[in-house]
């Protein structure tokens, strides 16, 4: 390789008590691709956001062609050769493909726009990349690979040369992520420079000339494709935590929980289908998947806040119709959701409140609300489960993360439910936070709760899980063990590669 | 320089901040009172007497201040469930013609002791009849209800004018678009002998004491707030949104079409379209100057009829328009939220 086009030299960013980059550094070739690998929350999004100008690094520094960019301004950052392709499109989907490209390029008061300019040098960069699509098409009409299309255009057409994607094939059906790094290798051909984000280790391999792997906000690694594995890459990237909590073997009971054939559809499309899956006492079954195959869905049928559009569910035995909060509340199934400040907790409501909100019937008498009650119950969720931060009588938005997730964990295990539905319990939790939230929930198995443990992080549901299903395009794989798992099988899974999956597990 | 989310709220700025906005409009209106060429202590010092200096001109504040309470809690309870009924304008007019109509003629031959009941019960009814209509557009088709109920408004006082133009005229009124005044019987009760003010005032007060108990200590409360503030997580939570927005939106409108009627069986006793003057409107800005509290509209609603009131007077003896009142008013709304925003955020460098 040449000398770099671009250097990060250092770079960290704190979130409150979170270090979301670490002193990282790397650099990147010209016509070189490096994929930016680790799991959710290591840091990677920060850090591409970092590199656009989109935050402020609170220490080191971005250098293109040797020199250094300004932080925190997009502008400098366009206008240096760095082009962006989010993860949620920037995209105006009432505009045309060549207005979306256009905007933002033109100054305000000009007026008229050189359409016709645009649309040439739209055309030919489209032409020279392989990127077809009609300039006059309403973006909304587009399907999302089109759309995706449209979002690297716009970066070329500000005349990108260093390229980055955030997870750009998390949108994409497996034909289009092909089509997609093909596009790729071809621009890096032709002398730009590519960074991707991902966490799926069969495309980085595919793709990539390097990969750099990202931990806790630092590099951990960085390998040649050639010279590295998908089982080397998933070691790296999954890394080795000491001090999570062990899970005993146990002897699970009965079936609490049946789910036959679920299907559910919103607006036309189907996000489950034919799920299957049985649930026992004293068990925890994980979910394992990317982001987006489902899982919010299931989550709430489950939770009682989504009707099911086919399919049966069995509670202890007998099947039920539709499942409403107060059913699942009563039926004994305790809820953790996967938005803890969107869903889980109201944040100017006091922490008493969010204690008893979902619970309101056993709370009141008449009509009127049983603050001491309340306030008691709060209190003995504090002591419990170490919710530090707050009085009962205190704002909800004040508690961190993980003591937010302790509260939610504690209003749903004080009642000792027979039924436990996790929805990314530890999700952006650091280690003691998420070591807690593990402790709670292997107690809750031992006393004999079925946990449905749905979670994209590999190391949760390994060291968590007595089994595991994945979670693939609204669909799940059959049951695998624990016990004949770890994380090579579990990305094939993940992959939808169950056949294989299954074979493996018969490998040595 | 940033914001930064406080963690505590000292008993001292909650109490301090509200009172700093009320003295930084005075102050700011001020300038624009020494612009027109008046002394400036002077002119509020008159507003005080126009207010208060006199039994006359007492009873006329107080007698002011009570619709706006009503029209303020209209507009607080709703918008804690983030339900933006801007209808109460027309809730209040609406409230105001069925009790003309069932007080002049329908219900007339029944005893005070009933009718006047009755008849404040039938006025709340037909305030939420009107809000159902843009809270259903809402819930069925997804209709911003800030801009149904708004246009509500218009639909109400063109009713309104149509009946006192026609089926409900008073004959007597020389021609005058006016309604059949209410039966005698059916007036409310006079607070203090020989003056506007009447019973109303009390009911006012008493009602803001009740909504404040219906939303700190009740279910409905608990669940509406939660509706209001995180929609995602009272559903997690299991609160019935729409059933608890049907519930509020009656509770808003039942308010406000509860003004009109009182306004009627109060002070006029028929309807004209100039019975409001802007009543419902003016609810809106008293329920944000009490940051929506219920105990807080009935101070902000006195403060907001005082500056009217007193205005008057201190315009016929200064020669300063009587605008100054509605300036001030406005002025404190908006020093008022930058005095709510600094009790829960405060500047870092």
């Amino acid at each position: 390789m040449t000398t770099p086009v671009l250097e990060i030299i250092g770079v960290s960013k704190r979130f409150g008590d979170t270090l979301a980059n670490d002193g990282i550094s790397m650099s990147l070739g010209k016509g070189e691709i490096v994929a930016l690998l680790g799991e959710n929350g290591a840091g990677k999004t920060t850090l591409m956001s970092i590199l656009f100008g989109h935050y402020v690094p609170d220490d080191g520094q971005i250098r293109i062609d040797g020199e250094e960019l300004p932080p925190g301004k997009p502008r400098a950052a366009i206008s240096a050769g760095v082009g962006m392709v989010h993860q949620h499109f920037s995209l105006a989907s009432n505009l045309t493909v060549l207005e979306n490209v256009m905007t933002g390029t033109e100054r305000l008061w000009k007026l008229w726009s050189a359409t016709q300019a645009a649309r040439k040098k739209l055309v030919s960069i489209a032409e020279r990349f392989g990127l077809k699509i009609d300039p006059d098409a309403r973006l909304g009409d587009l399907s999302v690979g089109e759309q995706q299309r449209v979002e690297i255009l716009k970066a070329l057409y500000n005349d990108a040369r260093i390229l980055i994607l955030d997870e750009p094939t998390a949108v994409l059906t497996n034909i289009e992520a092909e089509r997609l790094f093909a596009t790729l290798k071809d621009m890096a051909r032709q002398g730009l420079s590519l960074i991707f984000i991902s966490h799926k280790l069969d495309e980085v391999m595919a793709a990539a000339h390097r990969i750099v792997v990202l931990r806790g906000g630092k590099v951990v690694a960085g390998r040649k494709a050639s010279e590295t594995s998908k089982a080397e890459l998933a070691e790296l990237m999954v890394g080795r935590r000491v001090t999570r909590p062990v899970r005993e073997p146990s002897t699970p009971g009965a079936v609490v929980l049946e789910v036959r054939d679920l299907g559910v559809r919103i607006g036309g499309v189907e996000r489950l289908k034919d799920v299957d899956f049985a649930l026992r006492e004293g068990e925890v079954l994980g979910i394992i998947g990317v982001s987006g195959n489902g899982q919010v869905p299931l989550a709430r049928v489950l939770s009682g806040t989504l009707a099911r559009t086919s399919g049966e569910i069995l509670l202890y035995g007998e099947p039920v119709g539709h499942l409403s909060v107060g059913d699942v509340v009563d039926a004994g199934i305790g809820r953790v959701p996967e938005d803890r400040n969107g869903e889980g907790v109201i944040g100017e409501m006091s922490i008493w409140e969010n204690a008893v909100l979902e619970r309101l019937p056993a709370y009141s008498h008449n009509g009127l609300v049983d603050r001491k009650a309340g306030m008691a119950f709060a209190k003995s969720i504090i002591d419990a489960f170490d919710v530090r931060g707050g009085t009962p009588a205190s704002g909800t938005r004040l508690l961190s993360g993980g003591n937010m997730q302790k509260l939610i964990l504690g209003r749903n295990l004080s009642h000792r439910p027979r039924i436990l539905i996790a929805a990314q319990p530890a999700r952006g939790l650091d280690e003691g936070a998420v070591a807690a939230v593990h402790a709670r929930i292997l107690e809750a198995r031992k006393a004999g709760t079925a946990v449905l443990l749905i979670s994209e992080d590999l190391d949760e549901v390994i060291s968590l899980a007595d089994r595991i299903q994945a979670i693939v395009a609204g669909r799940l794989s059959p049951p695998l063990d624990a016990g004949r798992i770890d994380a090579r099988r579990l990305g094939l899974m993940m992959s939808g590669d169950w056949s294989h999956a299954a074979e493996a597990t018969h490998a040595p | 320089m940033r914001l930064e989310r406080r963690e505590h709220r000292p008993l001292l700025l909650l109490i301090g901040a509200p009172i700093a906005a009320i003295v930084a409009a005075l102050a700011l209106s001020g300038i624009l009172i020494a612009i027109a060429g008046a002394p400036v202590l002077d002119a509020y010092r008159r507003i005080l007497v126009g207010a208060f200096g006199s039994r006359l001109s007492a009873t006329e504040t107080l007698t002011r201040a009570t619709p706006l309470i009503l029209t303020g809690l209209a507009a607080a309870v709703a918008f804690r469930a983030r339900l933006w009924n801007i209808g109460a304008e027309g809730q209040f007019y609406l409230g105001a013609i069925a009790v003309a109509a069932f007080g002049s003629r329908l219900l007339a031959e029944l005893p005070g002791p009933i009718l006047i009941p009755l008849l404040l019960v039938v006025g709340a009814i037909a305030g939420m009849a009107l809000i159902l209509v843009p809270l259903w557009l809402r819930l069925r088709f997804s209709v911003d209800e800030v801009v149904s109920s708004l246009l509500m408004n218009f639909i109400a006082v063109l009713f309104v004018s149509m009946l006192i133009d026609g089926v409900l005229k008073d004959p007597l009124a020389f021609g005058w678009p006016q309604s059949q005044a209410v039966a005698d019987h059916a007036t409310l009760p006079k607070l203090i002998a020989r003056s506007r003010l009447h019973i109303g005032l009390v009911i006012a007060m008493v009602l803001a004491v009740l909504v404040y108990l219906v939303q700190s200590r009740t279910v409905f409360g608990m669940q509406s707030r939660a509706a209001g503030l995180n929609p995602q997580g009272a559903l997690f939570a299991g609160v019935p949104l729409g059933r608890t927005l049907v519930k509020v939106a009656c509770l808003s409108g039942g308010l406000a079409g509860l003004a009109g009627a009182i306004e009627v069986m109060g002070v006029k006793g028929y309807v004209t379209t100039d019975l409001s003057p802007g009543f419902g409107y003016a609810g809106i800005v008293v329920a944000m100057l009490a940051n929506l509290n219920p105990i807080g509209v009935v101070f902000a609603a006195l403060f907001t009829a005082i500056m009217f009131v007193g205005a008057d007077g201190m315009s016929r003896s200064l020669g300063i328009p009587t605008y100054i009142a509605d300036v001030t008013v406005a002025l404190a709304l908006l020093t008022m939220l930058v005095a709510l925003f600094f009790t829960q955020y405060r500047i870092r460098r």
